[in-house]
Formats: structure tokens, sequence, C-alpha cells
């Protein structure tokens, strides 16, 4: 019969000859396998102490921006709720008040921003869609938590400190589709 | 009595229990770092520097965990089983020569505890009742799956103990003896029996493995089918007598295979010492011998796949008897021969 691949093997079902009844050659043959393993370089990675770098198109947890002067880019357009495919964003606009300007870059700004981390299927797509270079996604990991309404997070935990500035300049050189 | 008498054995005695025990200990503990070499991972290496406190760590976990009984279990005999293992697992070690007489004290103390004429078959005895613990303890779990695990270590260890004893016949025709220490000294220097009777050092070898419940015969455990055989239902300290006791016996066969086919304490160049100092350096030979073939053990259990009851029992029956028996056969003509029967 012609075989549809040519990975087919003919499996034969001879009888054992008197050596291979033995075992021994057999099992002598697994052991220098074995042996030999002895002095191969192992593969594990001791995971506290040492942690395997992230490709640079990693995504992890998402983070808000600010801008160079700390103020939010976000505006709340909603575009990245819009994109979201499995609706795990929400957000309420606000207007910014008079003073605030060193908090918001623009008029309208986002009052409560909150991602369903249990949703979200970190697809990459709200920082496509993100008109203002706001929201981007981190090689950073989402925190295991004890209840599920942890995993919840408000603007307390997605926006930026500003002293402690987040990096990603590694998403923006390779994450764009279309700018590469 | 001869209170110095009593005192070095009870010093010996002493000495040997805490060496079984260590050395079962660290056995764990070399198991998980053999396997964990063999399979190109690091091991445990969490508890102090290289892991070397796992085994006490594991110890103390055995200790804290609940002491469980199944409800229909025999109580008496669910008790008694891990301590039967344990008891004879570490008797064993009483008749083997650990090395040749240390003068001490204006004393010439013999290195072995209790100096029977018989000592192999002493061994081979104590071996066989070792069973009684796996047995017992399956029965009185009342669980299927320990009743099978027992019902095939029973049946394995009378098929491979047939075998193991017509390989130590040979052994015992070529000494005349069957005391262990003449054994021994009858392989001075590199005179190893080994080298006489291959065939008999592979068929005791195998049947050792078969007796230990080591893979690939560990059809008395065999996690994936039994979920652990004889001891599933044991938990805590009792359940760590049972591993406890299987790596005690390795220890001991280790000991029995080195004195009876790789000359004991005996290594070559041994002439050119002589008193204390060959006395140690003997000791020592001794347990580098032992420690290379528990790390031989756990070689092949990290090799090969276990067997299946019917190629086990097939293997035993049909291959090992008939081939030590022919052994044995030829073994008697030959000394037959050199004795001048045949003139």
């Amino acid at each position: 019969m012609q075989s549809l691949t040519n990975r087919s093997k003919m499996v034969s079902n001879k009888k054992m000859s008197f050596v291979e009844k033995l075992y021994l050659p057999a099992i002598f043959g697994g052991m220098l396998i074995t042996f030999k393993h002895l002095f191969k370089k192992h593969n594990t990675l001791k995971y506290p102490e040492q942690t395997k770098k992230f490709a640079p198109v990693y995504r992890g947890q998402h983070v808000l921006k600010r801008d160079e002067e700390g103020r939010e880019n976000c505006t709340a357009c909603g575009l990245c709720a819009v994109a979201c495919p499995a609706e795990a964003i929400t957000m309420v606009a606000g207007e910014r008040k008079k003073g605030e300007e060193s908090l918001y870059r623009e008029e309208k700004y986002a009052e409560t921003y909150e991602i369903n981390m249990l949703r979200c299927i970190f697809c990459g797509l709200c920082e496509e869609a993100c008109p203002k270079e706001a929201i981007f996604l981190t090689d950073r990991l989402v925190p295991s938590q004890f209840e599920r309404n942890e995993f919840i997070m408000g603007k307390d935990r997605l926006v930026e400190d500003v002293n402690n500035r987040i990096d990603i300049t590694a998403r923006q050189l390779t994450g764009k589709r279309g700018e590469i | 009595m001869d209170t110095g008498l009593f005192l070095e054995k009870l010093i010996l005695v002493v000495i040997l229990f805490a060496i079984s025990l260590g050395v079962a200990m660290y056995s764990t503990y070399l198991e998980r770092k053999v396997a964990a070499w063999f399979q190109d991972r690091v091991g445990p290496d969490r508890a102090g520097p290289w892991g070397l406190l796992q085994p006490l760590a594991d110890g103390g976990k055995m200790f804290f965990k609940e002491d469980f009984t199944p409800v229909n279990a025999d109580k008496w005999l669910f008790i008694i089983a891990p301590g039967i293992a344990m008891f004879v697992a570490l008797i064993t070690s009483a008749v083997i020569p650990w090395g040749p007489n240390i003068f001490l004290f204006g004393r010439d103390i013999q290195l072995q505890v209790a100096h029977v004429d018989i000592g192999i078959l002493f061994i081979m005895g104590f071996v066989s009742i070792g069973v009684y613990g796996i047995m017992i303890g399956g029965w009185a779990s009342n669980n299927k799956f320990s009743l099978f695990g027992a019902i095939r270590a029973s049946s394995q260890m009378i098929s491979y103990e047939l075998a193991m004893g017509i390989a130590v016949i040979t052994i015992v025709l070529l000494t005349g003896s069957l005391d262990l220490g003449e054994i021994v000294k009858a392989q001075h220097g590199i005179n190893w029996f080994v080298f006489k009777q291959p065939v008999a050092f592979i068929i005791f070898f195998v049947c050792a493995l078969a007796e230990c419940n080591r893979a690939p015969f560990d059809l008395a455990e065999c996690e994936s089918e039994l979920i652990g055989g004889y001891h599933t239902e044991y938990g805590s300290m009792k359940l760590g007598f049972f591993l406890f006791a299987e790596y005690t016996n390795m220890f001991i066969s280790s000991a029995v295979i080195a004195v009876l086919f790789f000359g004991g304490y005996n290594f070559p160049g041994m002439d050119a010492f002589t008193g204390n100092w060959l006395a140690l350096m003997c000791v020592g030979v001794f347990f580098a011998k032992i420690v290379f073939f528990i790390f031989v053990f756990m070689w092949i259990r990290w090799t090969i796949p276990r067997f299946r009851f019917d190629q086990l029992m097939h293997l035993g029956w049909k291959r090992m008897i008939p081939i030590a028996l022919i052994n044995l056969l030829i073994t008697a003509v030959v000394i037959a021969f050199m004795e001048g029967w045949f003139n």
C-alpha cells in the first residue's frame, strides 16, 4: 500500500534472538546512555535566584504611562475598551479642573480606569488601539492573589509612579504592527 | 562473662546501627541526586550546602505527619509490619565481616558483631523473613492494591531466592565454607570470586535487585499500577520505616555482593600494610565498594523500565534457575576434576 507520508515505519513482530532474550546487552547499552548523561550540562534554572529574560515581544501586566513632565497620557477616549476582545477594560471619563494641569496632559482624563486581569487575554489590542501612547503591556507578571476581586486593577496599580518609571522601549521598538 | 568482649560488641553494634541508618538516610539523598543527574537536572539543593540536610528535613516531615490507620485495617499487624521489615533489614549486618581484626587497648577486636559459622545461611534466612514485613503490611492494610503488591512481592521473592541460593552455593563450593569471614579471606588481594564466577555474580546481582524490590523488579510497589503497592495505606513514620528498610536492604545487599564476589575488604596491594592501618584501609575499601554497588543499584533503577509480572516470573524460573544450575554443575565438575576425582 502506498503510504500517505514518508514517516511511516513497518512494524516487525519477529521473535527475539537468544542474545536479545538475555536482555543484558540492551541493559548495558541503556546504562551507557544514562552514564553519559551524568556529565551533561543540566538545564535547571534556579528560579527565585535566577530568572529567565523575557522576549521583547512579551505581553505582561499593563502600565498606564505618564509623559516626560509626569502627566497622565490617558484621555479616556475608550478606544482600548472598544478594541478589547475580552471586555476587560472599563473607565469613567472626567474633566480636568483648573490647577490639575500638572496631573493630566489633556482636558479629559480617566477618573477610574480598571482592567480585570482574569478576563484579560494579554492580546495587546488595547496597546495597538491607543492613540495617545498611554497603555502598554510590559514584561511584568501579574501577581497572584487570594481573592478574585484583587485581580481588578484600578489606577492605583496601573498608572506608573513618577519617580519609578517603567521601561517600555522594547515594546515600542518591536510591538507595533506595521511600524517595524 | 568477659566484660571487655561485651563492651566491644556493644560499641560495635551501636556503631553499625548508626552507620546502617546513616547510609540508608543518605541513600535517599543519593537516589534523588543520581536520578537528577541522569535526567540532566540538579536534584535537591535547598536544604544546606548541596542539599546535604535534605534527609533530615524528610525525616522531620515524616515524624510530624499524621499517624493514620485505616478503619478496617488489622491494627496490630498493621503496626508490626514496618517493624518486622526494619528489624530484618538491620539484623543481617551482624554477620558481615567489616574488616580484619583491630588491636586496641591490648585487645584483638574482631570487626564482625557475630562470628557465625553459617553466616551466609543466616543472611539468606533473614532475607526470606524480610518478605513477611511486606506481606503482613499488604494484608493488614485491607486494600486490594496493597494485597496485590504483597502477593507479588512474596511470589517474586520465592522465585528469585532459588536462583540466588544456587549462585551462593557455587561460591560455597569454591571456598568450602559457609563462614563469611572465610569467604572473604579466600579472596585475598585481587583474587576475587567475580573473576572465577562471573555468571554466578550476574545471577546473584539480578536476584539481589529482585530481593530488594528495586527497579526493574519493583512490582511490589510500582507506583503507576498499584499506587505504592504494599505501603499504599501507610503514612508517617510507618511508611518511613518501610522506605528505610528498603534502603537498609540495599546497603546490606551491596555489602553481601562485595563480600561474596568482590573480595569484601580485600584490595590489591594490601600486603604492603600491617596492623591497624591495614584494618582501617580495609574498612575504607569495603565501604567504597558498598557505595559503588549502591550507586549501581540506582544507576539500574534510573535506566531500565519495570518488567511485566509474567516476564519477571519467566526470567526467574525459566532463565535464572537453569543458568544457575548449569553454572553450579560446571563449577562442581571443574572442582572435582582439580581435586583428582577422575584420575
